[in-house]
């Protein structure tokens, strides 16, 4: 078994996160002192104003910088390539990439290791539209919006994975090295797109179904125009997998 | 073949074969009656699609999950992750 050499970087990207990053990284650890997995959390602050890096500073002397690895940088450059340059960084050879802001629960990586080893698949998708996946906190609005969007992608995608825009998931890292460098969409549509690329390169994805809770703490930077990006994201991966 | 073109090759064959059916185009002939049937297909299909599309995510919304058991149970991890990182010495402000 590959079971002792296996690794697992969790990428934490965070902007303003001070209250989520402690009960994340927390969350984080439990889960795996529970799964006896070995693992790192490298935590990518883009230079957030409210404190998250000291935050992060007081993590790294709790836990370790085994543990908690600090990989900041100096300005707010975005998520795609936030998860970029925390790769490199990356020693794992498995990446698992979620949110810290407490709407994805480290409780299901445990599943998601598992899964994966089940059918050695390349990625691992996080679900909350199948079995018992599911949303907490959604009015009725968000919800037919959601899966109208997510009907209308299966329909001109059929991407062979259920939640496309959700970010919690696993992935062998040379596998998530070749989406990176092969996807170039902004913002939630870089999940869809990588998932999408994953099926048209030929890699097995499996699913595990999660529960999403809506941020407790912070800011949600959830904007008005995100259909109009969802639609011209939708029509480019159309016309280009 | 992106997706834009398997629509459109997809598209394009079903409208042929629909279109070589009604000007008897091919060989095959069918009846008059069959025409009659024949010619309207287009937005019978369109219309089955559109209900089955309503119906689907509809059904979907309806059975969509409410995960308040996911919630009440975070708000409790939240508590004991916050007791046992400030006995290991984390300040909250
Ligand atoms: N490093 C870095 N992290 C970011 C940036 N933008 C967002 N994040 C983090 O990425 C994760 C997802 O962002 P969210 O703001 O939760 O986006 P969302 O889930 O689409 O929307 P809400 O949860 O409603 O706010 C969070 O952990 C954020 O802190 C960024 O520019 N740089
Ligand atoms: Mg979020």
């Amino acid at each position: 078994m590959a079971d002792k050499m296996d690794k697992y970087s969790i990428l934490l990207p965070t902007y303003n996160e001070r209250e989520n990053l402690p009960l994340i990284v927390w969350l984080i650890v439990n889960a795996f002192s529970e799964s006896g997995n070995d693992y790192e959390i490298i935590i990518i602050d883009d230079g957030s104003p409210d404190g998250t890096q000291e935050a992060a500073k007081q993590l790294e002397d709790i836990y370790g910088t085994e543990i908690i690895r600090l990989r900041p940088r100096p300005s707010k450059l975005g998520l795609g390539t936030a998860y970029i340059h925390g790769m490199q960084h990356a020693r794992g050879n498995f990446i698992i990439i979620m949110d810290a802001d407490l709407s994805h629960h480290p409780k299901f990586i445990p599943e998601f290791i598992r899964k994966q080893k089940e059918g050695n698949f390349d990625v691992v998708s996080g679900t909350r539209y199948i079995g018992s996946g599911g949303v907490f906190g959604w009015d009725l609005r968000r919800k037919l919006i959601s899966r109208g969007a997510n009907y209308l992608t299966q329909i001109l995608l059929r991407p062979g994975a259920s939640d496309l825009t959700g970010s919690f998931r696993l992935y062998k890292k040379d596998v998530l090295q070749c989406l990176v460098d092969a996807c170039v969409s902004k913002g939630f549509i870089f999940q869809m797109e990588m998932i999408v690329r994953a099926r048209q390169f030929g890699y097995t994805i499996g699913e595990v179904p999660i529960t999403f809770v809506d941020r407790v703490y912070g800011e949600s930077k959830l904007g008005g125009s995100e259909v109009v990006s969802f639609a011209k994201g939708l029509l480019y991966l159309f016309a280009t997998t | 073949m992106t997706k834009l073109t398997e629509w459109i090759v997809l598209a394009g064959l079903a409208f042929s074969l629909w279109i070589t059916l009604l000007v008897d185009f091919f060989p095959i002939r069918i009846s008059y009656e069959a025409k009659e049937v024949l010619w309207p297909m287009p937005v019978y299909a369109l219309i089955a699609f559109g209900c089955y599309s309503l119906a689907t995510i509809g059904y979907r919304v309806a059975t969509f999950n409410d995960c308040l058991e996911a919630s009440k149970s975070l708000k409790q991890e939240i508590k004991d992750a916050r007791e046992d990182l400030t006995r290991k010495g984390y300040k909250f402000d």
